[in-house]
């Protein structure tokens, strides 16, 4: 209880640091969202070629983007902020977190919560609100449900890529942009309704790295639309299995991580 | 309360070796090092930089994982129960902030309250005394980016006491302040430590710190102790003595032998000899002295600690 208090305080406190900057704050509340309104014009430019996409129509094809951007961009701005891990490794200022009798990891997350992100979050969440209303959804309670978790789970999902690349940090201080081939490749990559990949990517990307459930499984036992590539309909119910799975991976390799730290001389 | 029993820290690190090819090595920052320190002690840790000073600190405090060896602080083991052992010892990097950047140094003793979980009364009284003892009045309402480096270096300490630690670690607390910043940080420090209270490790390259604040010292070169002891001891054992400077009426006649000491320098035409006291007190050596010549002004040499620790360094240099 008390800890939540101290988490409490501590986010309380980025968001008046963020504040202090009034002008650049606004500034950057803004300019954020231009970012992720581009990811959806993308996939809507895209319709303008062809009038279907890997056998999916522009409304079925936004269901995907929109649960993919919802997802993301709660990630991002919650989890998002981990990336900057590797500045804190390079300076050894991650001493400073270390020391405290709070977890490295939601310290790190709250002493930088990117309150000027927050505005993406609501565009990704109008995307998908639109989407589903743009679909003829047949309603079910299992498919309700569905609706509130997989944007949930698909954060969880994004969330461990971003814990896990950022932890790269630990062992390989250049590591750079390295990381953002997973999470912003990884973003596009579930944008799109799997069918349009191909062969051994495809395998890689979508089944063994478990990308196809983020958007694509959960849109279409959403829609009640077959598989093109034959998996049964209740494997949109396993995103949250996967989103699990993949939090785990990411806990395991920050702890080995921070057991490998190796601060700096000072 | 501190526990070290052959502890090591090993860093592999990869040099060049040739276009592409990096050839590992290992480098041992803390290379077995034993030590154990009592409630209340004040333990002054030095050494060359690079000796593993900071390393030991960082092993102690659960920042960095041990290679191997035993350490325990407050019955705790450092790496696991990093958390548990964080509410119980207080912590300053000189070069490390706790602070927030951004607010005011008040707003960050606040935040600390709630992440320290510390209730307000206990607070508010150890922030009262803090703010007497290191006059922080002044400046509390200013955001810390706005600070000199003295008067942060008062908030970080006072950031590291709210909650009361039992074990104070203070890794180069007085690097970069000037004189006076220098001294505040020192007086404060010894009227904590003269509580019996808290246990207090320093790190430092300024020897005064150590002079004014530590009966004890651990010197570290190259990952080893190589001396643990008090400041006398290390005289002591380094042969550094006390001396004495006489100034004479007249040149020292040639031949002058005292007995107990050995003459060490003749300057301004003889009229300036110095004595190293060696069997000799120095109470016998300046009554001898007296009676022999007619002496106009004399004093009494303390050991200079700063040229023993240089001797010291160099001496383990080979490698």
């Amino acid at each position: 209880m008390g800890e939540l208090r101290a988490y409490a305080a501590l986010g309380a406190a980025q968001i008046r640091s963020a504040t202090a900057y009034r002008t650049s704050f606004l500034i950057e509340l803004f300019g954020n969202m231009g970012a992720t309104v581009f990811d959806v014009l993308t996939v809507l430019v895209l319709f303008r070629a062809t009038p279907a996409l890997g056998g999916f129509s522009l409304a079925e094809a936004m269901l995907i983007a929109g649960l993919s951007a919802a997802g993301f961009t709660l990630a991002d701005f919650t989890v998002g902020n981990v990336d900057h891990l590797k500045s804190l490794v390079r300076a050894g200022t991650l001493d400073a977190v270390l020391v405290r009798p709070l977890g490295a990891l939601p310290q790190l997350l709250l002493m930088d919560l990117p309150v000027r992100k927050a505005l993406r979050v609501v565009f990704g969440f109008t995307v998908l609100v639109l989407a589903v209303a743009a679909n003829d959804i047949d309603w079910t309670p299992a498919r309700a449900l569905l609706l509130v978790v997989a944007p949930v789970a698909a954060a969880v999902f994004f969330g461990s890529i971003f814990v896990s690349s950022a932890s790269l940090a630990f062992w390989w201080v250049d590591s750079g942009e390295v990381g953002a081939a997973f999470t912003y490749g990884g973003r596009d990559f579930t944008s799109y309704p799997m069918s349009v990949f191909g062969g051994w990517f495809r395998g890689l990307f979508a089944y063994a790295l478990g990308f196809a459930f983020v958007a694509y499984q959960p849109a279409l036992a959403l829609l009640g639309v077959p598989d093109p590539l034959g998996l049964p309909a209740w494997s949109g119910f396993l995103s949250p299995l996967v989103a699990f799975a993949a939090a785990a991976f990411a806990a395991g390799v920050w702890r080995a991580g921070i057991r490998h730290y190796r601060s700096t001389g000072s | 309360m501190i526990e070290m029993r052959e502890l090591r820290k090993d860093f592999t690190v990869r040099v060049k070796a040739g276009r592409l090819r990096r050839a590992k090595r290992t480098v041992s920052a803390v290379d077995g090092v034993s030590l154990s320190i009592g409630r209340g002690e004040m333990v002054g840790y030095i050494g060359p930089n690079g000796a593993g000073k900071s390393t030991t600190l960082k092993m102690l405090t659960g920042v960095l994982t041990p290679s191997s060896g035993h350490v325990s602080v407050c019955g705790l083991t450092p790496v696991p129960q990093r958390t548990r052992l964080a509410l119980r010892i207080g912590v300053v990097f000189g070069q490390r902030s706790q602070l927030w950047w951004d607010l005011p140094l008040r707003e960050s003793f606040r935040l600390l309250r709630h992440i320290y979980r510390v209730p307000a009364a206990e607070h508010a009284a150890r922030l009262r005394r803090c703010r007497s003892l290191l006059d922080l009045d002044a400046f509390l309402d200013t955001p810390v980016r706005q600070l000199s480096l003295g008067q942060r270096m008062r908030g970080e300490l006072t950031a590291a006491l709210l909650h009361g630690p039992e074990v104070l670690f203070l890794d180069e607390p007085t690097i970069g302040l000037d004189v006076v910043s220098k001294q505040a940080v020192r007086s404060f420090l010894a009227e904590l430590g003269g509580s019996g209270d808290v246990t207090l490790v320093l790190t430092t390259h300024d020897l005064a710190d150590i002079e004014r604040l530590c009966e004890r010292l651990v010197v570290i070169d190259h990952g080893r102790v190589v001396h643990d002891g008090s400041i006398e001891a290390l005289h002591e054992r380094y042969g550094s003595r006390r001396s004495i400077v006489a100034d004479l009426a007249e040149p020292l006649p040639d031949g002058f032998e005292l007995p107990g000491t050995k003459l060490a320098g003749v300057t301004a035409n003889g009229h300036r000899v110095t004595f190293v006291l060696e069997s000799s007190t120095a109470g016998a050596a300046v009554a001898g002295l007296v009676a022999a010549v007619d002496v106009r002004d004399l004093s009494l040499l303390e050991p200079d600690i700063e040229d023993v620790v240089a001797r010291l360094y160099s001496a383990t240099d080979a490698p």
